[in-house]
């Protein structure tokens, strides 16, 4: 627990000038999802204090925690991507198909004899990164909505993995490529790693750069940033490329964690829980400023929400309902004219035991 | 020239080439019985895309309907088979249940200001989560009536058969066109989808329309699960996943506009025929494989957007020159 | 008789009263043009006697009985349509369907088409208009959309008829049809007002004439007793006589040599082929009314509008401009009119909002880091003046003359070579106002290039070396430096 809680509040105020400088984003941005992590982690302190539980053997970690964190790491390589893609006021619906792409054109080289891990590595992010280039041109270049242009990759992407697997479950047996879904590594799972690398390296691209400031401008202000002299198509083709190299990513660790590729439903619906991070992080769909950070705390809220339902009793078949409900109430506390509702009932039953007095 | 049937008349093209495509190919394929077939095979897709055409042409998406028709599923085996209700006192239940989930979704994005496409993913989540709580079992439906259904129908020549699900999609589809051309709503849901600031201006109830074009949807998706159930026999869970892309992709391929306020209800049953044509096709071919379907889907949508993309950017250089309205 | 009048109606914004006090009355069977210059309070006026919008204070009477609008929809059952210069109807929908939305006749419940399409036919022949009703609006030119608008609003039984700049994307000839409309329509006891930037379409039209300036009456006028300069004085707010000569009797600059050539540069729809020359270190003036082509002259010479026509040369070599990337790199800046939707970027911190535009000039792969954006921010929130706790705000959280001095910074930063600024001192508070003024004046003593337009005759007279005055989407003349004062510029905005 500690060390999730020091890592998603980075920087700890020291002085009270520093308090105040830091105060207004903590409580805009940070409060929220932090508070919802939070919370979820003391139900099941409460429910089970064995869920905060690590153990150290055969130099690997274990326990509740790690395995949230393992299983959340498909997810959360979508939501790095899907990120990016929201800031600049877009979507993208077919990362799940592109997992599945990923997956079976390393389960099929595999199978074909290809043995070099690196070559493995290379040929899925190729087909990540061709899947990217297609939404990012329909996005950029062809000027189609989004949500549309993704679809269309959403929808065609299934069966082209199918096609590569000829419909068939490919399975393989490969140590080596295997490492990536069920490997370890300084003691955390493999995919775990993969996450913390992927988000180091976007996040440095973001913020070392000036790529994060220009995909923010864009979507915040897509007219003021052409007069800007800010190139909005290559911002948006970069993006959706990145989300797609992402999809890539998340779909290898998968095929590897089962060795084998299902394009029938590898990924399947996770483009949907990768959009539920970015919101919950506090993401605004219209695009503008986006924090890597908050998305995996959505990531990790979403992840802890299975895990505390499994944990609390309750039937694994409220899941989704509770799932849903979660949703539409953030998109609620999103919306400025829900927050003005609550503010007048707010103020209306303070007032109310003045007037009765 | 017409523009604005250009993409009908697409469509319609592009089905009857490929339908007769498959019977110049294959022995049996050009009959009325497989032309029947795409009707009552595809009953409940076409129900349900015949609402999503509504959501589309006003701007809008649905993503819940491939759930509600699960939930529908559902609801109907559990009343039916542990309640005892008949199933013509289930059905008006789950219908309106179905509106009224519709019209919440519709009641959010309107009033809050929300994306069509968020809420309608919660709505998605949160009636697959209801059916999935309600039962994670499949839930046969065991009842006289549902045996009635199967049997009724009407015989036409060529050893054809029209069942009643073909009957209920003909019936929604001339109430669907009634409402589309002949009633105000119709003219509203168009206007929204035109330009919802213009429309409000015109006087359009911008809320009730919302409100009432998400209903529909919610009603005709409820209803398309009644007739999933006509197959099936049963309520499952997790039935009729994707279908909400298979209805997007057969509006878009039935030509209309994915941006809004331009389609007609007939090109989408067109849309949904096509589906089943290139569907019937790979079946009779037996060397292709089911796959195929998803990847040429794929390729009619880019095809069809793209030539929305077309029409309505010449349509755009054509209003240039004007300016963009704003105040001081 | 009166059918309309509206008596000291008040609406406030935050920090603006955008209508002080404004009586406006309108007779039957007249046309009467309501003028003014940006932030005048036309459009706003337009919405409170149109329902859009709840005045403050004052009252309205309608036909002689007090009247509270509710809403457009009230607005239009009563009688006072409303045709807007741009969102009015639905160019997806047939002309028909335009006509008749909402108030479709109905037979056995199910819309009657028929009647509709005849009905509609019958409508637009009052209007000389013969189409095929059936198509969609979208297939006919922008004048016949107008046309089918005002018949819209005609035919739900309109009194009062409000067009809001019907004519900004007419020709000529549709203007002349739409005029032929206007008075058969006021034969018929309508009364029409008339809100448009085109004085020649003024006086050829309209019976009388209220000119707002500053949220304020400045008078109403019988169009046929009111000479056109006195018009222009109205709405710029200088009476002619008064009109100061010169306020700087400053010598015209010595010239470097010419930086910006624009030699007969057109854009179509929107600028006539203009040719206009800013030379190094000199202070270029443009000035004309809302519309004229002003800011239009500005976005083709920064790349924003594609040049149709005509040749662009920059520091001696010809350009093509394809995008305002191209013309920063160049060395140009432009701090745009509209700057909402075009200048900032509202939620991005002073700091990140001053940075920009350099670091999009620098490219992705060379960033600035955050203590060199801090000191650059901060040295202009000192220079310029900014009024903020701290560079981390986000701007739209700041007054509209801090905004406008926020983007100055960040164009200021490139250090370009020549700097547009259009309208500069638009919607800023009085303070800031003379503190972007001042900042011109300084700019220009320090030799930089500006080609600058304003509504404010002053502004010109105090910082340009030249003026160059638009007029019809032309440029009409150019003042040298010797003959710079109010009144010639308003002189030449007026000339017919």
């Amino acid at each position: 627990m500690s060390n999730l809680q020091s890592a998603a509040l980075p920087e700890q105020p020291v002085s009270p000038a520093g308090l105040r400088g830091k105060l207004p984003s903590l409580s805009g941005r940070y409060l929220w999802p932090l508070l919802g992590l939070f919370c979820l982690l003391a139900i099941n302190l409460v429910l089970t204090p064995e869920f905060f539980h690590i153990e150290f053997n055969d130099g690997r970690f274990y326990g509740s925690l790690i395995d949230v964190l393992n299983r959340s790491a498909p997810v959360a390589l979508l939501a790095i991507g899907m990120t990016l893609v929201i800031a600049t006021g877009g979507i993208d619906l077919s990362v799940g198909a592109t997992m599945a792409i990923a997956g079976a054109v390393c389960a099929n080289l595999v199978v074909s004899g290809v043995d070099s891990v690196f070559v493995l590595l290379v040929a899925g992010l190729v087909a990540g990164l061709v899947a990217g280039a297609v939404n990012g041109g329909l996005v950029s270049i062809l000027g189609i909505q989004p949500i549309v242009a993704t679809l269309i990759l959403m929808v065609a992407g299934r069966g082209i993995a199918q096609l590569i697997n000829a419909g068939q479950i490919v399975t393989f047996q490969h140590a080596g490529f295997a490492f990536l879904g069920t490997g370890d590594f300084l003691g955390l799972p493999f995919p775990v790693v993969l996450v913390l690398i992927v988000f180091a390296a976007v996040q440095l691209l973001m913020r070392k750069t000036a790529l994060g400031l220009f995909v923010e401008s864009v979507g915040c202000n897509a007219g003021a940033s052409h007069y800007l002299g800010i190139n909005a198509r290559a911002v948006k083709m970069l993006v959706y490329c990145i989300a797609g190299l992402c999809a890539a990513l998340a779909g290898m660790i998968s095929a590897a964690d089962i060795q084998g590729s299902d394009a029938n439903n590898a990924g399947l619906w996770l483009e949907l829980d990768a959009i539920l991070a970015v919101v919950i992080g506090g993401a605004s769909l219209m695009g503008g400023r986006f924090s890597l950070v908050l998305s995996l705390v959505g990531v990790l809220v979403i992840q802890c929400l299975s895990t505390t339902i499994i944990m609390s009793g309750l039937p694994p078949k409220f899941n989704l309902l509770i799932k849903a409900l979660v949703v539409i109430f953030v998109l609620l506390l999103q919306s400025p004219r829900f927050q003005a509702q609550m503010a007048a009932l707010f103020k209306r039953v303070k007032k109310q035991p003045g007037r009765a007095a | 020239m017409q523009s604005r049937y250009t993409t009908l008349t697409v469509t319609a093209g592009l089905f009857m080439l490929l339908f007769l495509a498959g019977s110049l190919q294959f022995d049996g394929f050009g009959s009325t019985r497989v032309f029947a077939n795409l009707f009552s095979d595809n009953a409940f897709l076409a129900i349900t895309a015949i609402g999503m055409t509504f959501v589309i042409i006003s701007g809008g998406i649905d993503l819940s309907v491939g759930s509600v028709i699960a939930l529908t599923g559902v609801a109907c085996g559990l009343l039916i088979g542990q309640y005892g209700l008949h199933p013509l006192q289930v059905f008006p239940i789950v219908l309106i249940g179905g509106a009224l989930f519709g019209a919440g979704m519709g009641a959010l994005i309107h009033y809050y200001k929300l994306q069509p496409f968020i809420v309608t993913l919660a709505g998605m989540f949160l009636a697959r989560g209801l059916a999935t709580t309600l039962s994670e079992e499949s839930v046969p439906i065991d009842h006289p009536f549902y045996d009635a259904v199967a049997d009724f129908g009407i015989q036409l020549p060529g050893n054809a058969w029209v069942g009643a699900s073909t009957l209920i999609l003909l019936a929604v589809l001339v109430a669907a066109i009634v409402l589309a051309h002949f009633s105000r709503l119709g003219g509203y849901i168009y206007a929204l989808g035109g330009n919802a600031q213009s429309a409000q201006l015109m006087g359009v109830p911008v809320a009730r329309t919302t409100i009432a074009i998400y209903a529909i949807s919610g009603f005709l998706s409820a209803l398309g699960g009644i007739v999933y159930s006509f197959y099936t026999f049963s309520g499952y869970s997790l039935a009729a996943v994707g279908t909400e892309l298979d209805a997007i992709a057969a509006v878009v391929i039935g030509g209309t506009l994915l941006t809004g306020g331009s389609g007609y209800v007939v090109g989408t049953l067109i849309g949904v025929l096509i589906m089943g044509v290139i569907q019937t096709y790979i079946s009779f071919d037996g060397t292709l494989n089911s796959w195929w379907t998803k990847i040429v889907i794929g390729l009619l949508l880019f095809a069809f957007i793209a030539l929305q993309k077309l029409l309505t950017g010449k349509r755009l250089l054509s209003a240039n020159g004007t300016r963009e309205f704003s105040h001081a | 008789m009166t059918l309309l009048s509206l008596s000291k109606v008040e609406k406030r914004y935050p920090g603006v009263k955008a209508l002080d006090g404004v009586d406006f009355h309108l007779r039957e069977g007249e046309v009467h043009a309501l003028l003014g210059e940006n932030g005048a309070g036309k459009s706003t006026l337009v919405k409170v006697m149109t329902g859009a919008l709840d005045g403050d204070a004052g009252t309205m009477t309608y036909l002689g009985k007090p009247l509270k609008l509710k809403s457009t929809a009230h607005a239009q059952s009563v009688g006072i349509s409303t045709v807007y210069q741009e969102v009015n109807l639905l160019s997806n929908l047939s002309v028909a369907q335009n006509l008749y939305l909402g108030r479709e006749p109905k037979k056995f419940g199910l819309i009657d088409w028929k009647r509709i399409h005849r009905q509609s036919r019958a409508v637009l022949e009052r209007f000389a208009l013969d189409i095929d009703v059936t198509q969609p609006l979208s297939n006919y030119s922008v004048a016949v959309q107008q046309l089918v608008a005002i018949a819209r609003g005609v035919d739900m039984s309109a009194k009062v008829l409000v067009l809001d700049e019907p004519t900004a994307s007419l020709d000529a000839g549709e203007v002349e049809q739409l005029f032929g409309v206007l008075r058969e329509l006021k034969s018929k006891g309508i009364g029409i007002v008339f809100i448009t930037h085109f004085l020649d379409q003024v006086y050829s039209v309209s019976d009388r004439i209220t000119v707002l300036r500053n949220g304020t009456l400045v008078g109403e006028f019988e169009t046929a007793q009111l000479p056109r300069k006195a018009l222009v004085g109205h709405m710029l707010g200088k009476e002619l006589q008064e009109a100061a000569h010169r306020s700087g009797t400053r010598e015209a600059r010595a010239a470097g040599e010419a930086l910006l050539e624009a030699a007969d540069v057109s854009v179509q729809g929107s600028l006539q082929p203009t040719s206009l020359t800013v030379n190094r270190g000199e202070a270029v003036g443009l000035a004309g009314l809302l519309g004229s082509g002003r800011t239009e002259v500005c976005k083709a010479v920064f790349g924003v509008d594609k040049v149709s026509s005509g040749k662009l040369t920059f520091k001696g070599s010809e350009r093509r401009f394809r995008q305002p990337a191209d013309a920063i790199a160049a060395g140009l800046a432009l701090c745009p009119e509209d700057r909402k939707t075009s200048g900032i970027v509202g939620p991005l911190s002073i700091r990140e909002n001053i940075a920009l535009a350099l670091q999009a000039r620098r490219g992705w792969w060379h960033p600035m880091s955050r203590a060199e954006q801090q000191r650059l921010a901060e040295r202009f929130i000192e220079e310029l003046q900014i009024a903020t706790p701290d560079a981390d705000k986000p701007i739209e959280q700041l007054s509209g003359g801090n905004q406008q001095k926020v983007i100055l910074a960040r164009w200021l930063a490139t250090e370009p070579e020549l700097l547009v600024l259009d309208e500069p001192t638009r919607g800023v508070d009085i303070g800031a106002h003379a503190e972007i003024l001042k900042l011109i004046k300084k700019l220009c003593s320090q030799g930089m290039s500006l080609l600058v337009t304003s509504s404010e005759l002053e502004e010109l007279v105090a910082f340009s070396d030249r003026v160059a005055v638009m007029r019809d989407r032309r440029k009409v003349a150019e003042i040298e430096a010797g003959d710079i004062s109010e009144d010639t510029i308003m002189r030449a905005i007026a000339e017919a």
